[in-house]
């Protein structure tokens, strides 16, 4: 149960996008059509599932303060959390190149479609920012798979939905000024504001 | 003398240390070409930290180090550098340049990095940062490049504290924590107030003020942008 509302809070309350700014840049730049924003938000799930559990691995026993343990007494003084930053986006890039050959070898036709999104996932703060909070929030192996999962699907929805309506917005008349960015930016001030009302629901 | 000038004619005279090229690499990214505004590079990190002025000029002096440091360190690496893994190599560099801010900020700024928390992490993934090493520091000399990282940088952190601007001073009535909506309130005595908007504090807000500032700015340049 707590699981779940865990999910849902990363997915609506925590949306990565609305409520903490996250994956900006690939959230304005791949939005422009329908089709390419599910590629990018599928690959995003699928990293953001792969890497926070495996990131909370590598925190649990070797970053954290004492978490050399394991290794016998005289080791477990030792703190590398301020390793943190390099490792975890070591551990980004070696597993966005991992999804890649996987997707490569078994999913051709996918591998094609999400093109060169996949490598530049490595960069996409969100993936970053997933790790880094449930690293803050010491949360557990389950509760990190979970929260990878959950904000991977708040970023697809988020991401799609704002294709969507970047597709309807060709057809209306934009100040010359704020076309493109700047009408996108006020259109995601909206949106959040319709995220805004899962606020303070309390799971 | 006559041999110090007759050496002189033979070399090709040095470039000033500002000289008109070199200024603008700084001038160029605060207006014409800004990273956030035209680009659109680097609006990851940079909301988030908005709602107030103080923790947005701390990210911002962050930021302008983490650049410089980078495009010098690059630049001067450009050489040795296999084209194959510079995306590493670039990730590492930033990375530990990050570190060093962060451990910096820890030590001798506790509750503002408390306040940031993962958002200085985050510069790591700030597109600014990768764009302009991709861009420019692999294939230019050390000095030009700091001089670029120093160029974009500015013109990001303006933006920054732009909007911490407005959004501190509608959101929460102040500027770096003077209570500005107050002291006028003050003026006209006890029934006046001004109310705060709180909207301004939520994300919402930081979207919105960008898209304004983005509107009037492209609007002062004649930017248009066609899908």
């Amino acid at each position: 149960m707590e699981l779940i509302n865990l999910g849902i809070k990363s997915i609506f309350i925590e949306n990565m996008v609305f409520a903490y700014f996250l994956g900006m840049c690939s959230f304005l730049a791949v939005s422009k059509k329908v089709s390419t924003a599910l590629g990018l938000g599928t690959a995003v799930i699928f990293v953001l599932t792969v890497t926070v559990p495996t990131n909370w691995l590598l925190n649990e026993y070797i970053l954290k303060e004492g978490a050399l343990a394991w290794l016998g007494e005289s080791m477990a003084t030792i703190d590398l959390s301020f390793l943190r930053f390099i490792m975890f986006i070591a551990i980004i890039a070696a597993m966005v190149q991992l999804v890649e050959m996987i997707v490569e070898k078994f999913a051709p036709a996918l591998y094609g479609a999400l093109g060169i999104f996949l490598p530049l996932i490595a960069v996409n703060c969100a993936i970053l920012g997933g790790s880094l909070f449930m690293a803050t929030r010491d949360y557990t192996l389950a509760e990190a798979g979970v929260y990878g999962f959950g904000s991977g699907v708040g970023f697809f929805l988020a991401m799609v939905a704002l294709a969507a309506i970047r597709e309807k917005l060709k057809y209306s008349n934009v100040p010359n000024g704020l076309k493109g960015l700047g009408i996108t930016m006020l259109l995601t001030g909206l949106m959040g504001v319709a995220f805004m009302s899962f606020m303070g629901i309390d799971l | 003398m006559s041999t110090e000038t007759a050496q002189a004619e033979v070399k090709k005279p040095a470039e000033g240390l500002l000289s008109k090229r070199r200024k603008k690499f700084i001038t160029d990214p605060l207006v014409d070409n800004n990273p956030i505004t035209i680009q659109v590079l680097g609006i990851c990190s940079a909301l988030a930290v908005t709602t107030q002025l103080q923790p947005t000029l701390v990210m911002a002096i962050s930021v302008i180090f983490v650049m410089v440091m980078a495009n010098l360190t690059i630049s001067l690496l450009r050489n040795t550098i296999p084209s194959r893994v510079r995306i590493i190599v670039q990730l590492a560099v930033i990375a530990s340049l990050v570190t060093l801010v962060n451990e910096v900020l820890k030590a001798f700024a506790f509750d503002m990095y408390k306040e940031l928390s993962v958002f200085v992490g985050l510069i790591i993934t700030n597109c600014i940062v990768m764009g302009r090493l991709e861009a420019f520091a692999l294939g230019n000399k050390p000095y030009d490049s700091v001089l670029d990282g120093f160029g974009s940088a500015l013109g990001y952190a303006w933006i920054i504290l732009a909007v911490a601007f407005f959004r501190e001073l509608l959101g929460s009535g102040s500027v770096f924590g003077v209570p500005v909506y107050d002291s006028i309130s003050g003026l006209f005595g006890e029934d006046f107030s001004l109310a705060t908007n709180g909207l301004m504090v939520s994300p919402v807000g930081a979207f919105i003020i960008l898209g304004l500032i983005i509107w009037v700015q492209r609007t002062k340049t004649g930017y248009v942008e066609h899908n």
